[in-house]
């Protein structure tokens, strides 16, 4: 090969060219990693708020970072593959394995002063296709929007002196977000349940259910306790921890049963916005019967190193366009990837524990 | 020395230049959804994972291609120790290539994930489900996301000094167009 021996003509501006190219292509990945803005709302800020407003406890999850896993199964009776050609919605039975928690980002949080529980479960239909939901005991959620979960954070930070929010800061939140109001209605009346078996447990978000000949539907799911709701007892109240022995009473003399709900959404219902309920006597499908066999400690338990990701869903479940999905599951994959990582590193420590 | 074509073959052309703008596009996509909590977020993993299996099997079909085909040597004027630097950063090259796939792979399946392509279309599990593995590649697949960008950029460096400054056939030897002083040994699209 020959080439040119000769310095190029306008050599400033050819090397000026090159740093052109070199440094636009970096800089174009310095843009999409954020590098220039800083006030990007990010997963890590996301999760980094939680860890302000509960501290930092290793290798526990950043949120509903109190409960205990379940095995069990779900018995499928078929009526749900009139509208999803999900495997785990044909006659049968699919295994399960759940986490059971109240909210909050302390391990140690007071069962009886939590505000409501949830109920997170993975369905594991034997030819892959697995589904995952969390779920929480109210019937809407607090905010519709990632940065009003931001803002809830903030707004919410216990104080110094007192150990308590800011009383003035979280008015002027709610005053600021106006679709908090369901939730906060509902807060106003609704009194958490005496057990994790009693309550029902709602998906909130709106997704879509795609039946065998391709057809979508809007739903929002929901399961129900069979065991009759009671309201948490006044003794209950004052104690940090009976949610997990009191299920483990039920369990000894049984399993535990909730009814899976389809609800079907109508043209115009939102399928945006998890504050909004949908009209009263949308119709419900009754799939099936979650069975919950056995209960057993998180530490080391099979729901422990689970990211219950809304965003896992099985052919025949789409997500909506409800922008809380995405955001979930951005926070709950930075979530998982610090309290997985804190883990590894006290079972390198401690190989006992 | 056996005479060796002025031109990379056209097949290696065609992956070349399928492949720098579909990894560049993964490497934006990855530090884009990794700082995203919006709905782009989820957008972008959705595209994030069927791109980097279809980048695998690329590089794979790319690597088989090059094994057995002959490729141009550098002109012979660079100095011995810099031929060896360029052809270590490409042996570099595809080595990433060929790890990031499989490693956000594995780390996928380590995490205890499903790695779902599209809807119905799953792969199976490369490892099983390890917080240990999960955090290790994690953290590698990071790694080779920027030391593979690095690389990217002292390449498209490189390839502009040669096209630009050297003039010397390099860069069109990956492009196609015209060399500049002699001509073509095979004129392009017969490799
Ligand atoms: C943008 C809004 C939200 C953010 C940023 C957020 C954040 C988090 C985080 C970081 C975790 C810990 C995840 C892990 O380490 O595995 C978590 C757990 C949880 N969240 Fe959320 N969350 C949001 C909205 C919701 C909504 C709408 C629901 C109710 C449907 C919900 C229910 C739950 C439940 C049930 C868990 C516990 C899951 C388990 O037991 O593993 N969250 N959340
Ligand atoms: C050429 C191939 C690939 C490239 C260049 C690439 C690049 C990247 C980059 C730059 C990141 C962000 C890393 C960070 O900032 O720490 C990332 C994250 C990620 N990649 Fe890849 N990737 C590739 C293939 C894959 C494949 C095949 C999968 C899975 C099937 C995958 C799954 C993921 C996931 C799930 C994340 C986000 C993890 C989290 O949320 O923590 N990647 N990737
Ligand atoms: C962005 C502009 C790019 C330009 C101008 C460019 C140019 C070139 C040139 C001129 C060569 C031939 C070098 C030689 O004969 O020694 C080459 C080879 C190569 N390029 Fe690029 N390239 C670019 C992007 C990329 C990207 C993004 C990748 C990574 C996916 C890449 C991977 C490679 C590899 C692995 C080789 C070695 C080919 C072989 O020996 O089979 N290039 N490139």
């Amino acid at each position: 090969m020959t080439r040119s021996t000769s310095a190029p003509p306008n050599l400033p501006v050819r090397l000026a060219a090159i740093a052109v190219a070199v440094g636009g292509l970096a800089a174009a990945f310095g843009y999409a990693a954020g590098w220039f803005s800083p006030q990007r709302l990010t997963p890590a800020r996301l999760v980094d708020t939680l860890e302000q407003n509960f501290g930092v406890h290793p290798a526990y999850r950043r949120n509903h970072a109190k409960g205990l896993c379940v095995v069990g199964h779900f018995q499928s009776n078929g009526a749900g593959s009139e509208v999803s050609r999900a495997a785990l919605f044909a006659r049968g039975s699919v295994p399960v394995v759940g986490r059971l928690a109240i909210p909050g980002g302390n391990p140690a949080g007071s069962d009886g002063a939590a505000p409501l529980r949830s109920l997170a479960l993975r369905f594991l239909p034997e030819h892959g296709q697995e589904w995952r939901t969390a779920m929480n005991a109210a019937p809407v959620f607090v905010v519709n929007s990632v940065e009003g979960f931001y803002a809830l954070q903030q707004a919410s930070r216990p104080q110094a002196d007192t150990g308590k929010p800011d009383p003035a800061k979280l008015a002027a939140f709610f005053q600021a977000h106006p679709e908090t109001g369901a939730f906060r209605e509902w807060a106003k009346t609704a009194t958490p349940s005496s057990s994790y078996a009693n309550s029902a447990y709602h998906g909130l978000h709106a997704f879509f259910l795609v039946d065998a000949n391709g057809r979508e539907r809007p739903v929002r799911w929901s399961v129900q306790p069979v065991a009759e709701y009671q309201p948490i007892a006044a003794q209950q109240r004052g104690d940090a921890d009976f949610l997990a022995a009191e299920l483990h009473q039920r369990l000894a003399r049984g399993p535990l049963r909730w009814r899976l709900q389809l609800t079907l959404g109508e043209a115009y219902d939102p399928t945006h916005d998890a504050t909004r309920a949908w009209p009263a006597h949308r119709r419900s499908i009754d799939a099936g019967e979650l069975v919950i066999e056995r209960a057993q400690a998180e530490q080391g338990g099979p729901c422990q190193d689970v990211n219950y990701d809304p965003l896992v869903l099985p052919d025949g479940i789409r997500a909506s366009d409800d922008p809380l999905l995405s955001a979930r599951s951005a926070a709950y994959s930075e979530s998982f990837n610090r309290r997985t990582r804190e883990q590894a590193a006290l079972a390198a420590k401690e190989p006992q524990s | 020395m056996k005479a060796r074509p002025a031109y990379f073959p056209l097949s290696l052309r065609i992956l070349h230049w399928l492949m720098a703008p579909l990894v560049i596009a993964m490497l934006l996509i990855g530090v884009g959804m990794v700082a995203s909590v919006s709905p782009r977020h989820a957008a972008l993993v959705a595209i994030h994972k069927p791109l980097g299996a279809v980048l695998l099997v690329l590089v794979l079909l790319r690597l088989t291609v090059r094994l057995s085909q002959r490729v141009p040597a550098l002109p012979g004027e660079i100095p011995a120790w810099q031929q060896r630097l360029a052809h270590a950063s490409h042996c570099l090259l595809y080595a990433l290539l060929i790890l990031q796939p499989l490693v956000g792979w594995a780390m996928q399946s380590a995490g205890g994930y499903p790695v779902v392509l599209f809807e119905g279309l799953q792969l199976p599990a490369l490892l099983a489900p390890s917080v240990w593995l999960h955090g290790v590649l994690r953290g590698a697949h990071g790694v080779i996301a920027y030391l593979l960008m690095a690389s990217i950029l002292l390449h498209l460096a490189a390839a502009l000094f040669h096209g630009l400054i050297r003039r010397d056939g390099v860069l069109a030897s990956m492009t196609g167009g015209r060399l500049p002083a002699a001509a073509p040994a095979s004129p392009p699209g017969e490799g």
